[in-house]
């Protein structure tokens, strides 16, 4: 009978290995056209500004840009990475994968338990080879052969005049924990957007919030999410400290912020004391609580004609440049016998430029003050109306003149007061910090983690683990002597020959040693 | 020593290294040059010769494999190959001030010296000079010389040029140990990558030249044939890949830590991910029949093109959270 296991380096027969090549052909080439599809599907999102990165930016494109924009709106290219066409692409390369990783693992399967191929007719056809003649029985040579090649960690066969020997197994099993390990990091990664939430609140000194989708500014839920997962902790900010660079050409620069909170896990439970930095969330019940910004809050008392208190507080101002100089508004619907407004900036270090008026000259707290401007009138905020905490509507409202007829503005350092002159006033009592907050909670991102680890690690073995085999042959000679061969051939992307040569010459080597202590080789 | 000292001292060690590297260049562009088109001889593939060496008693021949032809190119030129080895030498002297410049950087900032694009830059191309002195060795590679030390020369040009920033302490969001695991990576990742570039470079032209019948005398016939640049490229690469798949992970876990989600994409991860991408397609087409080669050299270009995107455009004009490039 004639025994296939002869005819080749390989495993497979002809056809067979003509059918697994074609199927990997294919296959691989439609991965490659998908790889290359994501990659060119990923380009616009960081070129086009998106809703998910920057909601402003994406706010003020509109405005810019309106017919292109609908065009934009239409292709989701605002939304570039929860696209339909986005999702399809990867969704697609994930059939691919599974499609083509699936088959692959049942063959490395059985790869693996497969006893290595039997030696090839013509061992010197191989790109690496040695042979030389002993006085040692055939046998004996591949007793010695076998015990030097398992000594090296290869799996070996014997049959009647060879071993055959394999190693390298470890690089396929690492390149199927890699792609399958893809797979997983897609099942986290859609866990996470399925039952994660993110919300961001922006926190004054003082004053806290509690862990419920009413305190957030702004919350996003997985599709998947229940507001009552949410866990019933409550985070006050006691204090944010601030430190700037103070000279050389990065002055001004944050250097460290910190954020002292209070907080409790559940009503009723104990006050527990935390302290946020950049790069250290507080972390509560698997809800991480991180420190994104911050900024100033001018606090105003505000009273109105008649001298009642009508306002007193602060007011949280947003940051317009890198010296913190910062804008806002107060408004005071309670006012009588007109609802008043304020425009103010706030400026940290201020400084008057001849040119352009108040300006600050450094984030830090030198030499605050804020420069106000008074309306009276209906600040429209009764009406239903979404209407801004940052800006005033002042379509309904006259701007609050000074004596000359000029529109009243002030500069006012903390203590001051700026009177109207109908008798109202307003008065600046300092300032506190606000910070802006992010509650999120991700329960993929283990699985994300797991996922990324098995795949570096698979990747490793994929790519350095080399796969190889060795044969050793021993036949007797007509003058009664053992003709050993070793030979060897690499089964790995870009290996050259040098490795495997060496390793080959150390196997001929160990086992002529063994063989033959006397100096009878004939090889020179 | 003051902090302002140690980074006087780095800026005055960074030029030096500039002046030796220069010197360095002009040695091994030198030997190119010098040395003089000749026939190549080395074979393509180092090849096996079988050779008999006497018929045993079996009657049987008895062979013995010959020394295999290295890559090494006979008959160089003595005074072209001493230029070398002098371009090798200064190499290995301007890599010294380099580094110590890096080191001096980071005494006087007080941390890990790759906060912002200058010192990215400055510390990027410390790593491919060390890469390309380790590999060579191990590996004759003395014919990329002048492709090693030309971009890292550039690198530096651009840095104390353009993206020169002083030393200074940290903007918060950077204060992390992952700043050191991530960008380090980073780093070493790209300083493969661009040693992969460049014999990727070197690859294309040989292979044109090559498949051409009578090809132009050139100092190209002293590099190795085709198939062994394109497999040294591919270790390269395949070097490089694993560690800037370990640059994205750190980065999603410091992301995670830092804005409290690992994935954002924001510009900067965005072009991580092409990058990625990019490579994996380069490993997978190399995989792939019909793509090896040529086809598979392109695509590594493609990435090596997305990877200086990322460094060169996406720091200094796409806005995002990691706008630390410091570039004012
Ligand atoms: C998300 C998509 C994919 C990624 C990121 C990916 C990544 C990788 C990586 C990094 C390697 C190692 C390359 C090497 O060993 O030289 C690899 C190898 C391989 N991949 Fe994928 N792959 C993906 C999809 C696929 C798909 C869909 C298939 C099947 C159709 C596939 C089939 C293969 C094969 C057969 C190898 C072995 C090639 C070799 O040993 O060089 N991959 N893949």
């Amino acid at each position: 009978m004639l025994d296939t296991r002869q005819d080749g380096p390989s495993a497979l027969r002809p056809a067979e290995f003509a059918r697994w090549s074609w199927r990997q052909l294919t296959s691989m080439r439609t991965a490659l056209v998908l790889l290359f599809l994501l990659t060119l599907a990923a380009l616009p999102g960081s070129l086009v500004p998106q809703r998910s990165v920057d909601p402003a930016r994406v706010a003020q494109f509109v405005d810019d840009h309106p017919s292109l924009s609908a065009l934009y709106e239409r292709l989701s290219l605002f939304d570039v990475y929860s696209s339909p066409w986005f999702a399809a692409i990867y969704l697609l390369l994930f059939v691919s994968l599974l499609g083509c990783v699936l088959p692959r693992s049942r063959s490395h399967w059985s790869a693996v338990r497969a006893r290595p191929p039997a030696a090839p007719r013509n061992l010197d056809r191989l790109p690496v080879h040695r042979a030389w003649t002993t006085d040692e029985e055939p046998g004996a040579v591949l007793a010695t052969a076998r015990t030097v090649v398992q000594a090296e960690r290869f799996r070996v066969d014997s049959l009647d005049d060879s071993i055959s020997a394999e190693s390298g197994h470890w690089r396929e099993t690492g390149n199927l924990v890699f792609h399958l390990a893809l797979l997983l990091l897609l099942v986290g990664v859609a866990a996470g957007s399925l039952f994660g939430f993110r919300a961001n609140v922006l926190v004054v000194e003082g004053r806290g919030f509690s862990n419920s989708v009413p305190a957030y500014d702004t919350f996003t839920g997985g599709a998947a999410f229940d507001d009552g997962s949410l866990a019933p902790f409550t985070v006050t900010l006691d204090d944010l400290a601030v430190r700037y660079q103070k000279d050389g050409d990065q002055r001004g620069a944050p250097r460290d912020f910190r954020a002292s909170v209070t907080y409790t896990t559940e009503p009723g439970a104990p006050r527990q004391r935390a302290v946020l930095r950049v790069n250290h969330p507080l972390v509560v019940d698997g809800t991480k609580v991180f420190l994104l910004g911050n900024g100033y809050a001018p606090v105003f008392t505000v009273r109105d004609a008649s001298g009642t208190e009508v306002f007193s507080g602060p007011v949280p101002f947003l940051s317009r440049d890198g010296n913190m100089a910062s804008t806002g508004v107060v408004k005071v619907p309670g006012a009588r016998p007109e609802q008043l407004g304020f425009e103010g900036v706030f400026l940290p270090t201020a400084v008057l430029d001849r040119r352009l008026g108040p300006v600050s000259v450094f984030p830090g707290l030198r030499l605050p003050r804020a420069v106000l401007s008074a309306w009276t009138g209906d600040l429209g905020i009764d009406d239903g109306r979404p209407e801004s905490v940052y800006s005033l509507d002042t379509s309904g409202m006259d701007r609050v003149t000074g004596a000359s007829g000029q529109p009243l503005a002030q500069s006012l350092a903390p203590g001051a007061t700026m009177e109207l002159p109908d008798g109202a006033s307003i008065t600046f009592d300092g300032v506190r910090r606000w910070a802006a907050l992010q509650v999120a909670r991700n329960p993929g991102t283990r699985p994300a983690l797991l996922a990324s680890v098995l795949a570096l690690a698979g990747l490793m073995l994929s790519l350095f683990v080399r796969r190889r085999r060795v044969w050793v042959r021993a036949t007797a000679t007509d003058d009664g002597r053992t003709l050993v061969e070793v030979a060897g051939l690499a089964r790995s992307e870009g290996e050259g020959r040098e490795v495997l040569a060496g390793e080959v010459a150390a196997i001929a080597e160990a086992i002529r040693t063994t063989t033959t202590p006397r100096e009878t080789t004939r090889e020179r | 020593m003051s902090a302002e000292v140690l980074a006087g001292f780095s800026n005055d060690l960074l030029y030096a290294a500039m002046a030796v590297y220069a010197l360095a260049m002009t040695c091994f562009a030198g030997e190119l040059a010098f040395s003089g088109p000749r026939r190549r001889v080395a074979q393509e593939e180092p090849v096996r010769s079988m050779v008999p060496v006497g018929v045993g008693g079996s009657g049987l021949p008895e062979y013995v494999e010959q020394p295999a032809t290295t890559g090494k190119l006979p008959g160089r030129s003595d005074r072209a190959s001493r230029l070398g080895r002098v371009g090798v030498s200064l190499t290995v002297l301007a890599f010294g001030l380099h580094l110590g410049s890096v080191v001096a950087r980071g005494l006087s900032a007080e941390r890990a010296p790759w906060g912002n694009m200058f010192e990215f830059s400055v510390t990027g191309a410390l790593a491919v000079t060390g890469i390309w002195l380790a590999a060579l060795t191990r590996k004759d590679l003395r014919y990329l010389g002048t492709f090693v030390v030309l971009p890292v020369l550039l690198t530096l040009g651009l840095a104390v040029a353009v993206l020169y920033t002083e030393s200074a302490q940290l903007v918060p969001a950077l204060k992390s140990v992952w700043l050191v695991i991530h960008v380090s990576a980073a780093i070493l990742a790209s300083g493969l990558f661009t040693i992969g570039f460049a014999q990727t470079v070197c690859f294309l032209v040989q292979e044109h030249r090559e498949r051409a019948f009578l090809p132009k005398p050139s100092f190209m016939d002293r590099f190795p044939a085709a198939a062994a640049l394109d497999r040294s490229a591919y270790r390269f690469h395949a070097f490089g890949y694993p560690i800037w798949t370990f640059a994205v992970i750190a980065g999603a876990i410091w992301a995670e830590n830092a804005w409290g989600r690992y994935w954002g994409w924001d510009p900067k991860e965005t072009w991580a991910f092409i990058t990625w991408m990019v490579y994996t397609a380069y490993l997978h087409a190399r995989a792939t029949a019909g793509w090896r080669g040529r086809r598979a050299a392109y695509v590594a270009l493609v990435g090596y093109a997305t990877f200086l995107f990322n460094y060169l455009v996406v720091n200094i004009w796409l806005v995002g959270f990691h706008s630390y490039a410091g570039v004012g």
